[in-house]
């Protein structure tokens, strides 16, 4: 009798937990939010949500602002993160792991407290902060996701292999020859999860705005601001709308990473 | 073997949970849930320092301890109802956010919406009137009906009587919105904070916050578009004055759709030339300096300015002289959650009743800053003590001033109802030297001014503002079936408007974009173009 029960718990049954937690807070909403998009205040099913969205030039123009926004603070991050994760990933500093951390050590305050400081900060420097609405947002947003785009380009420089760049350089390739051609290619992994994090919820996270005195909607504002003013169906259609960009997205940088991982480089 | 032994505790589960039930009920007959939702910090929570205990002239001490809730809940389980209350007290952060709970299924005995939000809760049928013994004057023990300001409710011609909320909503606070703002940063305070205009001028580029929030913005928009109008109706002298009511009333309530699209224009103007549209954020900021002036609640104003004076800042609160919006927050007992249940409607009437009781109202009003509907003997009291001039030089609060004005609240508090102040807390033109007050020991030695019109000044003209603010005040209506063109309008404001990007913007995004294109290109087939022009070299 113990046998069968044995036999009967399997190890796929240990997902059992998430499968339903995804199910309870993942799928069935996403049912919801698909069924409110398509339909109207009666209950019946129409386009129109979708039309409005693409026929206003508001929201539109709200779409093109949280992409630029979401842009700008990717390429900062990407710039200030990749200098300081190949270095640190390079280095034979004994305690690099301390360092590490002190880039890391900011994930573990809540994010609206560490705006509060930078508000702070921010306004020492500007006097006025409201003067720079989109300077402070990437700054902020830039401040919130710093780490997010450190850590997966350390772990990817860290595990290259030495002896591919030892190699390139004895067949004569120079210092920008041997980044571009060799490490750059294999940290293409780490560059596109670390974008991916940043990119993704940079489009959103409107309360970086709200506190750093943009008045300006993002796609997150957008959305709530739909939901507050009871227009359900709306605010469902333009969060349907940035799933599908998310899903578009994460689609395109799998695909760079199959490329990546098949031998193919991208550049 | 195992198997059995999960059936048998299974078993013995099955077999308790009735009496688990059974107990639930029986304890369910003997206490009343009541459950309350109320704005977030708008009830005292008790626990005050010893130094704050409030000592009023009468000799009635004030000492909020314990909060207001759990003393109600006390206080009434000690009588003799018959059956013990529970209170489940919940907060809100706005009307729509009380609104979307309530759709979404949220069940609450008694809430407490604004003004607008009552009339639409009216309209949809969802509020249970209160009962006649509630509504009763001559039980002394109904402190609300009593204690209500005939201003307010309870008398003919009471603003609750013209809205026909007379029954239906218990006045909770009330008041007005202004601006509190920096006297020292502003030029010209009779020119500048005056009127909303504040929001678009270029003066103020980029220091004045307005609330974020689509009605407060709305009416500050109408209250510019109609400057003119409405000022020409405060000075015409041929109207009555329920004529110029209605005629102000009619403009800053008007939602056609000509006005939506003129509002528009005028909130996208005041978005470029605002310091942010605020939350929560304003009252810190004007503390801090960060702002020269914010368009504000009368009681969080009253909040700012008492915080501003522990910081050692002076500010101060200014009414548009075109008009404010007065408005009122109110208890409303709601149909879905009463469910005709006879002992949740007493406990929920007690609830108020318990709130209107003269010391809770100071208590609650020295807690949150707001102004009571309550017109009872101590609330006046506690004004008094609050704003009034000490004139005896042993207090502890003397300071030397020079001249005492009578600030009159009768309007509100019943006749003969005012109280002296310092002349410079309150700003004030066409005040006359009186000596009708000469007999009063309190004031005697000094000059004593009355009458003139206020339209600036300290906590005392944010807690009560004077009667001719009121009189050039309006109630602002629920939108009703334009509410959704009007929040279209909103998001429209807030959002970035394609049209409305510059030339220069995206001609620079353009040229990047297609410079970081070009380079990639040339980059990935440097080999290709390099390798052709060698061979046509050598060619």
């Amino acid at each position: 009798m113990t046998k069968t029960l044995k036999l009967r718990f399997n190890r796929k049954h240990l997902c059992i937990p998430y499968a339903a937690f995804l199910i309870l807070f993942v799928i069935c909403p996403l049912l919801v939010v698909i069924y409110y998009a398509f339909t109207n205040g009666t209950g019946s099913f129409t386009f129109d949500n979708l039309v409005n969205f693409f026929t206003n030039t508001n929201t539109l123009g709200t779409l093109l602002y949280s992409i630029a926004i979401a842009v700008v603070t990717t390429v900062v991050c990407l710039v200030i993160a990749y200098p300081v994760a190949y270095i640190l990933a390079r280095s034979k500093f004994k305690r690099k792991y301390v360092l590490l951390m002190l880039f890391v050590l900011p994930m573990w305050i809540n994010f609206t407290l560490r705006i509060t400081a930078l508000k702070e900060i921010l306004s020492a420097i500007e006097t006025n902060l409201s003067l720079y609405p989109f300077l402070n947002t990437v700054i902020g947003m830039t401040y919130d996701f710093l780490p997010f785009m450190i850590l997966p380009l350390y772990t990817s420089l860290s595990k290259l292999d030495k002896s591919l760049t030892e190699a390139a350089e004895d067949l004569g390739a120079n210092g920008f020859t041997v980044f571009m051609r060799v490490i750059l290619p294999l940290s293409v992994p780490g560059i596109i999860s670390g974008v991916t994090m940043v990119l993704l919820p940079s489009m959103t996270n409107y309360v970086v705005l709200d506190m750093l005195y943009n008045s300006t909607y993002i796609m997150g504002s957008l959305i709530g601001s739909y939901f507050a003013a009871y227009d359900w169906h709306g605010g469902s259609m333009i969060s349907l709308i940035l799933l599908i960009i998310i899903f578009i997205i994460t689609l395109v940088s799998n695909r760079f990473n199959d490329d990546e991982t098949s031998g193919r480089t991208i550049l | 073997m195992k198997k059995v032994r999960i059936i048998a505790v299974a078993a013995a589960c099955a077999c308790a949970l009735p009496v688990i039930a059974a107990a639930g009920c029986n304890r369910a007959d003997e206490t009343v849930v009541l459950r309350v939702s109320n704005w977030e910090e708008y009830i005292d929570l008790g626990d005050w320092g010893e130094d704050e205990l409030i000592e009023l002239a009468d000799g009635t001490e004030v000492f909020g301890e314990n909060s207001v809730v759990d003393d109600f809940t006390e206080w009434f389980n000690s009588q003799d109802y018959g059956f013990d209350v529970r209170v489940e007290y919940s907060t809100f952060g706005t009307n729509e956010d009380l609104y979307n709970q309530l759709n979404l299924g949220d069940v609450y005995d008694l809430v407490c919406p604004s003004d607008y939000m009552i009339m639409k809760l009216l309209a949809q049928d969802k509020i249970q009137p209160f009962s006649a013994a509630f509504m009763d004057e001559s039980d002394p023990e109904n402190y609300y009906i009593n204690g209500v300001s005939d201003y307010i409710d309870g008398a003919d011609g009471s603003i609750f009587d013209q809205y026909g909320w007379n029954g239906i909503a218990a006045c909770y606070m009330w008041g007005t919105t202004g601006f509190v703002f920096n006297p020292e940063l502003v030029d010209d305070e009779a020119a500048d904070v005056s009127a909303c205009n504040i929001l678009i001028n270029p003066d103020y580029y980029k220091s004045v916050t307005v609330k974020d929030n689509v009605r407060d913005a709305y009416f500050a928009a109408l209250s510019i578009l109609y400057e003119d109008e409405l000022n020409a109706i405060n000075t015409d002298e041929g109207m009555t004055d329920a004529e110029k009511e209605e005629a102000r009333s009619a403009l800053l309530n008007s939602t056609d759709e000509e006005t939506i699209e003129r509002a528009e224009d005028i909130l996208k103007d005041i978005k470029e030339n605002v310091y942010s549209f605020e939350t929560d954020s304003g009252k810190t900021d004007m503390v801090t300096g960060k702002v020269i002036a914010n368009y504000q609640w009368s009681g969080d104003a009253v909040y700012i300015l008492d915080q501003a004076d522990e910081e050692d800042t002076e500010l101060w609160y200014s009414v548009p002289e075109e008009g404010t919006n007065l408005w009122f927050d109110g208890w409303v007992m709601l149909k879905d959650g009463i469910a005709g249940d006879e002992r949740k409607q007493t406990a929920a009437e007690a609830f108020v009743n318990f709130l209107s009781r003269p010391d809770i109202a100071v208590r609650n009003m020295y807690y949150i800053g707001y102004a009571s509907s309550i017109a009872a003997e101590e609330v006046f009291n506690y004004f008094d003590w609050c704003y009034g001039a000490v004139t005896d030089e042993e207090s502890e609060d003397y300071y030397e001033f020079e001249n005492i004005y009578v600030y009159d609240v009768s309007y509100f508090f019943g006749e003969d109802s005012y109280i002296y102040i310092d002349m410079d807390n309150v700003d004030v033109t066409g005040a006359r030297l009186t000596d009708d007050y000469a007999d009063d020991d309190y004031v005697a030695g000094y000059p004593v001014y009355s009458g003139g019109t206020i339209s600036r000044g300290r906590q005392v003209f944010g807690q009560y503002p004077t009667e001719d603010v009121i009189a050039r005040s309006v109630v602002m209506l629920d939108f009703g079936d334009d509410l959704a063109t009007i929040n279209q309008m909103w998001i429209n404001v807030r959002c970035l408007d394609i049209v409305d990007i510059d030339v220069t913007t995206v001609i620079v995004v353009a040229v990047i974009i297609v410079a970081i294109a070009a380079a990639i290109v040339l980059y990935r087939f440097r080999y290709a173009i390099f390798y052709n022009r060698r061979n046509n070299a050598t060619g």
